[in-house]
C-alpha cells in the first residue's frame, strides 16, 4: 500500500496536490463505477479517504454520493441489478472481493443515515444492538460499552435516567447522536454519514458537528452533505461529484477558496446545483 | 368547484358517513340484545328446590344440611296434594267401570304432567334419566309445566272448512263433580311453596360438565372443546403463517412463481369452510391417519388450514410496513438478514401480526363447517391434553347447531342453547377486543 495520498480527479487537469506524506489511505477508489443496471451512477471515481481524517463529498442532487458512500459498506447489496466495476479498497482489500465477509466488514464500517432511524426499542437496546450481535451478553459489560458510546456520541448525560425508555421519545438530534452511538458500540474503524444533520434544526446540527470534530482522529469518516459551509467546517478534504464524475478532489480549504475548476467554481458558488 | 358546493358536499358526506355508522350500531344491538338478554338466562334464573336438590346430588355443590331441610319443607307442601291424589284413586275403584275407565286415563295424564312439574310421585320407582329424578329446576320452566298440569291440550276440528284448533281445556273440568275438582285451585296456590324459588346466579354454567345431554349442568365440555381447537389451530397456523410471510416478502423474488403462490394463498381464503371440512376429513383422517377418527387434532389441523391465509396475510402486510430505515440500520451494525429479521423486522411488525392472528383465532372458535367431519360430537366428557390426539370433542358452535337440530326436547332447553350462542360471541367478541387493545397498546409502546 502506498503511504501518500494520491488526489486522482485527473479529469480536471491540474488539480492534483500533495497532501502530507505521513497520512495513511484508508480507504481507496480506484477506476471505481457503480451501475444501476446498465446506467452507471458513479464513473471511474477515484480518490482515497485518509485514516482519521474526515472526508466531504459533495456536489448537486443525483450525482451519485449516496450511490457512492452506500457501496463502501455494500449496502447496495440490498438494490438488485445494482453492481459495481473497478477497485474499491478498504485497508488494501478489496471490497468487493470474493473472500470479503460483509458481515464483518459492516460492523468496521458503521454507518449514519440521513433520517435517524433507532429502532422502536429502549435507548439501552438500540446501543446494545450491535455488541449483542457480536455475542456480548454479560449485562455489566454491555452496561459499560452502553455508557461509554452514549458518552463519546455526547448523549450520556442527557439519557442516562431514561436508557430504558423508548427511543423514538427522543427528539431529532438526540435520536441521531444515538444512532452515532450505535454505530460505536460495534467499534467501527470507520463511519459513514449520508447527510446527518439534513433533518436536523441548527442547533442539534451544530452538535453533530461538534460531536464529529470530537471523533476526528480516532474514526476515518465519510460524510455526504449538501452544505457547503459544513463541508467546510467540518472535512479536512473534499471531493466534488458531478453526474457521476470525480471533478475535484482536495483539501477542503484548497477547494473551496481556490476550486482549480470552473464546474466546482460555480457550485460551491452556488451557480448551480 | 364553488365553495357553497363544496361545504354542502362535505356534511352530505358526514351525514352519510354517521347513517351508516348508526345503521351498523343499530343492526348489530338488534342481533346482540336478544342474544345477550336471552344467553343471560341460563347464569341469572330463578332456581327451585329441585335445582338445589339436583345440584347437591350430581354435582356436590351446596350445604346438605339446608338442601335437606329444604327439601322437606317442600315435600311438607306437596303432601296435601298428594293425599288429594292418593285419596282420589280410592273413589276410583268404587266407580263404575265406564266411569273407571275414563277417570283412569284422565288421572294417568295428570300424574304425568304433575311428575314433570315436581318429580316422581310418591310411590314411584327411581327413574333410570336424571331428568326424571327431578321436578322443574327453574321457576320459568316450572310455569310451563304448571300449565300442563292445570289444563288439557286438545284440537278443535269441529269447523271441516278450517284447520284443527288448539283448545286449552281446564282440567278442572275433567274431574267435575269428584274429590280432585279442588286439587287444581290447590296446586296453583302452592306451586310456590312446593318449588321455592330463588334467584340464582349459575356462573358455573361455564365450568360444570353437563349431565343428561344438557338438561342438568353447564357446558364445560364445549367450551373446552373450543379452546382446544382454537389453541390448537393457532399453534399449527402461526408459526407456518409467519414463516410463509417472511418468505414471501424477504425471500421470494418477484417472480412468476410467488406471483402464483399469492394468487393460490388468496383463493384458499376464498374456498367454503365447509370444502376445508371434507379436506379435512379426506386428507388428515383418511389419507394421513392423524386419527382414527374424528379427533382434536384432526379438526385444529383443518381449522389451521381454514386461518392460515389470514395469518400470511395480516403477516405480510405487517412485515412489509416496517420502515427499510429499520432494516438498514440492523444490517449496517452487522446482523445478517437473518438475524435482521428476528430482532428488527418482526418485533416491529408484531402488532400487525398479533391482530392477525387474534381475529383468525376468533374465526377459528366460531366455525362449525369445518369441525362437523373432523372433530365435533354432539355429548362428550371433557377431553385431557392427551387425549386431544385421539378424541373428538364437543364444541361450542357444533353443539348450538347439532342442539336445535337433533335434541329432542329442545323445547326444555333453550335457556342452555342461548346460553352456548351468548358464551360463543362473548368469546369471539373478546378475542376481536383483545387483538384492538393489544394493537393499541404495542404500537403505543413501539412509538415511544
Ligand atoms: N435504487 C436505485 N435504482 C436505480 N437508480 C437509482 C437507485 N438509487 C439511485 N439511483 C439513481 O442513481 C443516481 C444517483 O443517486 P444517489 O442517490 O446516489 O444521488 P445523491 O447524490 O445521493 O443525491 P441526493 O443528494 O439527492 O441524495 C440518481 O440518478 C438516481 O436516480
Ligand atoms: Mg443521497
Amino acid at each position: 500500500m502506498g503511504s501518500s495520498i494520491s488526489l486522482l480527479g485527473m479529469e480536471c487537469r491540474g488539480c492534483a496536490q500533495e497532501l502530507p506524506a505521513e497520512i495513511r489511505p484508508r480507504i481507496s477508489a480506484r477506476d471505481f463505477s457503480v451501475y444501476y443496471g446498465s446506467i452507471a451512477a458513479v464513473k471511474r471515481v477515484a480518490f482515497d479517504m485518509p485514516d482519521g481524517l474526515i472526508t466531504a463529498i459533495i456536489g448537486p442532487s443525483g450525482c451519485g454520493k449516496s450511490t457512492f458512500l452506500r457501496s463502501i459498506n455494500r449496502m447496495n447489496d440490498l438494490i438488485p441489478r445494482c453492481s459495481v466495476s473497478g477497485s474499491l479498497t478498504f485497508d488494501g482489500h478489496e471490497i468487493y472481493g470474493p473472500d470479503i465477509d460483509v458481515i464483518a466488514l459492516r460492523q468496521r464500517i458503521g454507518m449514519v443515515f440521513q433520517k435517524p432511524n433507532p429502532f422502536p426499542k429502549s435507548i439501552f437496546d438500540n446501543v446494545a444492538y450491535g455488541p449483542r450481535l457480536q455475542g456480548v451478553r454479560d449485562r455489566s459489560k454491555l452496561a459499560e460499552i452502553v455508557e461509554r458510546s452514549l458518552a463519546r456520541a455526547a448523549l450520556w448525560d442527557e439519557v442516562k435516567d431514561r436508557l430504558h425508555d423508548n427511543a423514538l421519545g427522543l427528539s431529532g438530534g438526540q435520536q441521531q447522536r444515538l444512532c452515532i452511538a450505535r454505530s460505536l458500540a460495534v467499534e467501527p474503524d470507520v463511519l459513514l454519514m449520508d447527510e446527518p444533520t439534513s433533518a436536523l434544526d441548527p442547533r442539534a446540527t451544530a452538535k453533530i458537528e461538534e460531536l464529529m470534530l470530537e471523533l476526528r482522529g480516532t474514526y476515518t469518516i465519510v460524510i455526504v452533505t449538501h452544505n457547503m459551509q459544513q463541508a467546510a467546517r467540518v472535512s479536512d478534504l473534499t471531493a466534488f461529484l458531478y453526474e457521476g464524475e470525480l471533478i475535484e478532489f482536495d483539501r477542503t480549504g484548497t477547494l473551496f477558496s481556490r476550486p482549480k475548476c470552473k464546474k466546482t467554481e460555480d457550485y460551491i458558488t452556488g451557480r448551480f446545483g | 368547484m364553488r365553495i357553497e358546493t363544496r361545504k354542502l358536499l362535505d356534511k352530505s358526506f358526514s351525514g352519510a358517513g354517521w347513517i351508516s355508522v348508526f345503521l351498523m350500531v343499530a343492526a348489530l344491538a338488534i342481533i346482540l340484545l336478544p342474544i345477550a338478554w336471552r344467553g343471560a338466562g341460563a347464569f341469572v334464573f330463578r332456581a327451585t328446590v329441585e335445582h338445589r336438590r339436583m345440584m347437591l346430588e350430581l354435582f356436590g355443590v351446596g350445604d346438605p344440611a339446608e338442601v335437606s331441610a329444604e327439601t322437606a319443607a317442600a315435600a311438607e307442601a306437596r303432601r296435601p296434594i298428594y293425599d288429594m291424589l292418593a285419596r282420589f284413586r280410592a273413589e276410583l275403584s268404587a266407580m263404575p267401570v265406564a266411569d273407571r275407565r275414563r277417570m283412569a286415563g284422565r288421572l294417568a295424564q295428570l300424574e304425568n304432567a304433575l311428575r314433570d312439574l315436581l318429580g316422581p310421585l310418591p310411590g314411584d320407582p327411581i327413574p333410570v334419566l336424571p331428568r326424571q329424578r327431578y321436578g322443574q329446576t327453574r321457576w320459568d320452566r316450572a310455569l310451563k309445566k304448571l300449565e300442563t298440569v292445570l289444563f288439557r291440550e286438545t284440537w278443535d276440528y269441529s269447523d271441516p272448512t278450517r284447520m284443527g284448533r288448539k283448545v286449552m281445556v281446564p282440567r278442572a273440568e275433567d274431574f267435575k263433580g269428584t274429590s280432585l275438582e279442588p286439587f287444581f285451585a290447590d296446586v296453583k296456590m302452592r306451586v310456590a311453596d312446593m318449588l321455592r324459588p330463588k334467584l340464582a346466579f349459575y356462573w358455573r354454567f361455564l365450568t360444570d360438565e353437563s349431565r343428561d345431554s344438557h338438561f342438568f349442568g353447564g357446558i364445560w365440555p364445549e367450551m373446552l372443546g373450543t379452546i382446544y381447537l382454537t389453541i390448537g389451530a393457532a399453534m399449527f397456523a402461526v408459526p407456518m403463517g409467519i414463516i410463509s410471510a417472511v418468505y414471501l416478502t424477504e425471500y421470494a423474488g418477484d417472480d412468476r412463481l410467488t406471483g402464483a403462490l399469492r394468487t393460490f394463498i388468496g383463493a384458499l381464503a376464498g374456498v367454503p369452510s365447509i370444502v376445508f371440512g371434507l379436506f379435512g376429513l379426506a386428507f388428515f383422517i383418511n389419507t394421513m391417519k392423524v386419527s382414527q377418527s374424528k379427533s382434536v387434532l384432526a379438526g385444529s389441523l383443518t381449522l389451521a388450514l381454514l386461518i392460515l391465509p389470514t395469518i400470511i396475510r395480516a403477516s405480510e402486510e405487517a412485515i412489509r410496513a416496517v420502515p427499510a430505515a429499520y432494516k438498514e440500520a440492523a444490517l449496517s451494525l452487522g446482523a445478517g438478514k437473518g438475524r435482521t429479521i428476528i430482532t428488527v423486522v418482526l418485533p416491529a411488525a408484531m402488532p400487525g401480526i398479533l391482530t392477525g392472528i387474534i381475529i383468525s383465532m376468533g374465526r377459528a372458535a366460531g366455525e362449525t363447517a369445518p369441525i362437523i367431519f373432523t372433530a365435533a360430537v354432539s355429548v362428550g366428557d371433557p377431553l385431557s391434553l392427551l387425549e386431544t390426539l385421539s378424541q373428538p370433542t364437543p364444541a361450542l358452535p357444533w353443539n348450538v347447531y347439532n342442539m336445535c337440530t337433533e335434541h329432542q326436547k329442545l323445547d326444555e332447553l333453550r335457556h342452555v342453547q342461548f346460553g352456548m350462542v351468548l358464551v360463543l360471541v362473548m368469546v369471539v367478541l373478546a378475542l376481536n377486543v383483545a387483538a384492538i387493545w393489544l394493537r393499541a397498546r404495542i404500537s403505543r409502546k413501539l412509538k415511544g
